[in-house]
C-alpha cells in the first residue's frame, strides 16, 4: 500500500497550552519531508503523534483509509493497522539491549508479523545489507558506534515493511560524512516508494536530501513547499532564522 | 522436663530482623536478667563479699569456694522457663512479675536451706544446662530430667521427683495403640531433645514410628486432636495438663518408661550440688515436699516409694540412656546430610513459589487497575511488615481449623508467600527501571502490550533484579530454619538436636555453618557466572 500521510488541523494541547496549534501537513509516496523548526517548536510532537505514541486534542491524522482520530489512544489491538503503516526510528535509536543486532531487527516480524523465523531474518539480513551493517549481525547494541546503531534501528524500523517512515532528529550525532551517507539511504528508500518524515535543524542536510520542507514554529506551521524553494528564498521570519543560524524572533542582521 | 509453651512473644523476638537473622536457634536466655552486680566477677556467680574476700586475699576464686559458708543476705540465682508453665514455673496470674510451680517452690527451700534469698532468671529450656554450666546461675530446676549424659556433664541433685512416658491417643485408637511397636509408620509427636524424643528415635529404628519433634509442649496435643499425628509421648504431668487444658485424647495407662527430674549444677560445683541434696533429702523426711507436689496435684502412690528409696539410699540410677554411646560428628553426620538436602528442597520450592508468585504481584501492581493494585500493595505490606515466623503460625495452626495443612507443604507455601511480598518489589521495581522508550519502540513495531512485557521489558528487568535475587535467595536458605517451629526438622534444627545430645555447640555449630556454606556459596557463584554472561555477551 502506498497512500499519503495528510495531517489535518492537528491540535496537542498541554494544561492551557498549544504545543501543536493547528497543523496541516501532506507527504506524498516516495517524498522525503524534513520537518524543520528550533528546539521546542513541536517537530518531535509531531511525530510521535503520528507514530501514534502521543494522543492529540483535535485534527486527524490518515494514512489512506486508515486514520487516528483524537482523545485517547487506542488499545494496541486496534492500533496493529497503524502500527504496519508507520515505522519510527528514535533519535536515541532504542536498540532492545538484551537482543543481538539480528534478533532487533526479527523481532515485529517473527512476533508481531507472525513470520517463521528463516524469512524474517533473510529480510534481516538483505536490510542490514543494504544498509552496510551486515558485519554487526551477531552483536549486541552496546557494541556498536552511533552510526552502526542509527542504521540498526533504520533496519528495524524497515522490517514489517511500512509505507511511511518517521525519523526524528537523524543527523543529530553524525559527522559530515555520515550525513551523507544517511542522506543517500534516505533517497534511495523514497524511491522505492515510502514516504519520510524527518525532523531536523540541519539546513544543509535538508536541502541536499529532501523534496520537501515545512518550517515549525511555536506549534504552528509556518511555512511549507519545495525544499529549494523554502530555503532559497524563506519568507518566514522563523525560516529565516533557521537559516543563518540564530535564534528565531531575534533582528534580523543587516 | 518441661514444657517450653511457645508463646507468640518469643516468636516474635527470634524474627526480630527478618532479613538478616542467623537462624531459629534460641539459647542463653537467662543471661538477659543478669544482675549487673554478678556480671562484675568472673564466672558471674560468686557472691559480692566472697569476691571481696578474694580479691582482698589475692586468690583466683575457685569453683569450691561456692559451697563454702553463705553470708546473710546472699543470693541463690537459679534458672528455669516460665513458658513451661505450671506445675512446674508459670508467671503468677495474679501477679506477674513473681512465679510459682513446684519447681518455684523447691527453689525456695533450696535457698532457705542455704541461707540465701532465691532469684529466678528466665532461660529458654533447651539451654538450662547449658546456661548454669556458663556461670549464668547457680541451679537450673525447671523439670530437668535425669540423663547419663547429663550426669557426665554436670553436677545433678538426686531425683526429687518421678515421672512416667505416657502415651497419649485419639479416643477411637485406645485399642489399636497402646505401645510404639502398635505404632509403625505413624507420626508420633513430643518434645525435642528429651528422653521421650529419644524413645520415639529407638522406636523409628526398631518399628518404623515417624519421630516429630515440637519446641513446645503444647502443640503436640493439639494436633494430636486435630488428626496430624496419632500419638504422643510425653511426661504424665505434661500430657494430664494438656487433658485437663484442651482435651481431645485419652492417656494409655501403662507408662512406658520412667524417669526423674533432678536439679542440674555446673559441673565443678557439686560442694553446692550436695548441699542441695541434704536439703531436699530433709525436705523429703519432713513432709514439704510431698505437701509441695499435693499443692500442684502431682503427688501420687508412686512418689512416696520414691522417696522411700532416694530415702533408703537406693541407687535411682538415671533412665538407661536410649542413645548409641558414640556420640561422633559420624553418627550425626547423615542426619545433618538429611537436614541439609530438606533445606534445600525446601528453599528451592519456597523460592520457586515466590518468584512466580513475585512475577504477578508486581505485573499486577505496574499493569493492574487500580482496585487491583491496592489489593496487591495490602499483600505486599502485609506479609512484609510481620514476622515470617507468626504467618507461618497462622498458616499451620491457626488455620487448622479450615484447612489442615501438612507440616512441610505449610513450611513452603508461608516461606514462598512471605518472599513473594520481597520478590514482587525487586521485580516491580526492575520493570520500571526500564526505559520508556524501549517500550515505545517496541510498540511501534506492532508489538502487543504483553508482548511488550514478555520479550522487551521482562527480559531486562530480570538482568536487573539477578543480584537482588540471589541475595533474596540466599536469606531464604537461612529464613527456612525457623520452620522448625511447625516441626519440620530442617538443618538448623537437626544441629540443635546435635548440640543438645552432645552438650556442646562448637563442633555442630562448625559442621552447620560449614553446610550452609555449601549450600549458598555455589548459588552466589552461579549468580555472578550469569551476570557476567548477560554483560558480556
Amino acid at each position: 500500500m502506498s497512500a499519503p500521510l495528510s495531517i489535518r488541523g492537528l491540535v496537542v494541547r498541554r494544561g492551557t497550552q498549544d504545543v501543536l496549534a493547528g497543523v496541516d501537513l501532506e507527504v506524498a509516496p516516495g517524498e522525503v519531508c524534513a520537518l524543520m523548526g528550533v528546539s521546542g517548536a513541536g517537530k518531535t510532537t509531531v511525530l510521535r503523534a503520528v507514530a501514534a505514541l502521543q494522543p492529540f486534542t483535535a485534527g486527524e491524522i490518515r494514512i489512506g483509509a486508515v486514520a487516528l482520530a483524537p482523545g485517547r489512544l487506542l488499545s494496541e489491538a486496534r492500533l496493529r493497522p497503524w502500527r504496519r503503516a508507520v515505522g519510527m526510528v528514535f533519535q536515541a535509536h532504542a536498540l532492545f539491549e538484551h537482543l543481538t543486532v539480528l534478533d532487533n531487527v526479527t523481532l515485529a516480524p517473527v512476533h508481531a508479523l507472525g513470520w517463521p523465523r528463516a524469512r524474517a531474518e533473510d529480510v534481516a539480513g538483505t536490510l542490514l545489507e543494504t544498509l552496510g551493517v551486515l558485519p554487526r549481525a551477531a552483536a549486541f547494541p552496546r557494541e556498536l558506534s552511533g552510526g552502526e546503531a542509527q542504521r540498526v534501528a533504520i533496519a528495524r524500523a524497515l522490517a514489517p515493511d511500512p509505507p511511511l517512515l518517521l525519523m526524528d532528529e537523524p543527523t543529530s550525532a553524525l559527522d559530515p560524512a555520515r550525513r551523507g551517507s544517511l542522506g543517500e539511504v534516505l533517497r534511495s528508500l523514497a524511491r522505492e516508494g515510502r514516504a519520510l518524515v524527518i525532523s531536523t535543524h540541519d539546513v544543509d542536510f535538508a536541502r541536499a536530501y529532501a523534496d520537501r520542507v515545512a518550517v515549525l514554529s511555536h506549534g504552528v506551521l509556518v511555512e511549507s513547499g519545495a525544499a529549494e524553494t523554502v530555503l532559497t528564498r524563506p519568507q518566514h521570519a522563523a525560516t529565516q532564522a533557521l537559516l543563518h543560524g540564530s535564534p528565531e524572533g531575534e533582528a534580523w542582521p543587516a | 522436663m518441661a514444657c517450653v509453651r511457645h508463646s507468640l512473644l518469643t516468636a516474635s523476638e527470634l524474627s526480630f530482623s527478618a532479613r538478616a537473622r542467623a537462624g531459629g536457634v534460641r539459647g542463653g536466655g537467662g543471661r538477659r536478667r543478669r544482675r549487673t552486680l554478678w556480671g562484675l566477677v568472673p564466672g558471674g556467680i560468686v557472691p559480692w563479699s566472697v569476691a571481696a574476700l578474694l580479691a582482698v586475699g589475692g586468690c583466683t576464686p575457685s569453683p569450691a569456694s561456692r559451697g563454702g559458708p553463705e553470708q546473710p543476705g546472699a543470693v541463690l540465682q537459679w534458672g528455669g522457663d516460665a513458658e513451661g508453665g505450671a506445675p512446674f514455673v508459670e508467671a503468677d496470674p495474679a501477679t506477674p512479675d513473681s512465679m510459682r510451680g513446684f519447681d518455684v517452690e523447691i527453689a525456695g527451700m533450696l535457698a532457705e536451706g542455704l541461707e540465701r534469698r532465691p532469684r529466678f532468671s528466665q532461660v529458654a529450656y533447651a539451654s538450662i544446662s547449658a546456661s548454669v554450666e556458663r556461670g549464668d546461675y547457680d541451679v537450673g530446676l525447671s523439670g530437668v530430667e535425669d540423663l547419663p549424659e547429663l550426669r557426665e556433664r554436670h553436677s545433678l541433685s538426686l531425683p526429687y521427683f518421678e515421672f512416667r512416658e505416657v502415651l497419649a491417643v485419639r479416643a477411637a485408637d485406645t485399642a489399636r495403640y497402646r505401645q510404639l511397636s502398635d505404632l509403625a509408620g505413624r507420626r508420633v509427636g513430643t518434645l525435642g531433645a528429651t528422653m521421650a524424643y529419644d524413645m520415639l528415635l529407638a522406636a523409628q529404628r526398631a518399628h518404623g514410628v515417624v519421630p516429630i519433634s515440637y519446641d513446645d509442649d503444647v502443640h503436640p496435643y493439639t494436633d494430636l486432636a486435630d488428626g496430624r499425628l496419632d500419638a504422643v509421648l510425653l511426661d504424665h504431668v505434661i500430657a494430664e495438663r494438656a487433658l485437663r487444658r484442651s482435651g481431645g485424647f485419652v492417656i494409655q495407662p501403662t507408662a512406658l518408661a520412667r524417669g526423674h527430674y533432678v536439679a542440674v549444677f555446673a559441673r565443678a560445683d557439686s560442694a553446692l550440688r550436695d548441699s542441695a541434696d541434704a536439703i531436699l533429702r530433709a525436705r523429703m523426711a519432713d513432709g514439704a515436699l510431698e505437701r509441695t507436689f499435693r499443692r500442684w496435684s502431682v503427688w501420687d502412690e508412686q512418689q512416696r516409694a520414691h522417696f522411700d528409696r532416694v530415702l533408703a539410699d537406693e541407687p535411682t540410677r538415671a533412665v538407661a540412656s536410649v542413645r548409641a554411646g558414640d556420640r561422633g560428628l559420624t553418627r550425626y553426620l547423615p542426619a545433618l546430610l538429611r537436614g541439609a538436602a530438606l533445606t534445600l528442597v525446601l528453599s528451592c520450592l519456597a523460592m520457586l513459589l515466590a518468584v512466580t508468585l513475585g512475577i504477578a504481584v508486581a505485573a499486577g501492581r505496574v499493569y493492574g487497575p487500580p482496585v487491583v493494585r491496592v489489593a496487591l500493595t495490602v499483600y505486599v505490606e502485609i506479609m512484609r511488615g510481620t514476622p515470617v515466623l507468626l504467618q507461618l503460625f497462622v498458616l499451620y495452626y491457626g488455620l487448622s481449623n479450615v484447612v489442615r495443612l501438612p507440616a512441610f507443604l505449610a513450611a513452603v507455601i508461608g516461606l514462598g508467600l512471605n518472599y513473594a511480598a520481597y520478590e514482587s518489589e525487586i521485580y516491580r521495581s526492575a520493570l520500571m527501571a526500564i526505559s520508556p522508550l524501549q517500550l515505545e519502540a517496541a510498540r511501534t513495531l506492532g508489538l502487543s502490550e504483553a508482548q511488550v512485557l514478555r520479550l522487551v521489558r521482562g527480559p531486562q528487568a530480570l538482568r536487573l533484579a539477578l543480584a537482588p535475587m540471589t541475595n533474596d535467595f540466599v536469606a531464604l536458605l537461612k529464613d527456612s530454619s525457623l520452620v522448625s517451629v511447625i516441626t519440620v526438622v530442617e538443618l538448623t534444627k537437626q544441629t540443635a538436636i546435635y548440640a543438645t545430645n552432645i552438650g556442646s555447640w562448637f563442633v555442630p555449630g562448625v559442621v552447620c555453618a560449614f553446610l550452609y556454606l555449601a549450600l549458598s556459596l555455589p548459588l552466589s557463584r552461579a549468580a555472578i557466572v550469569l551476570e557476567r554472561r548477560w554483560s558480556h555477551p
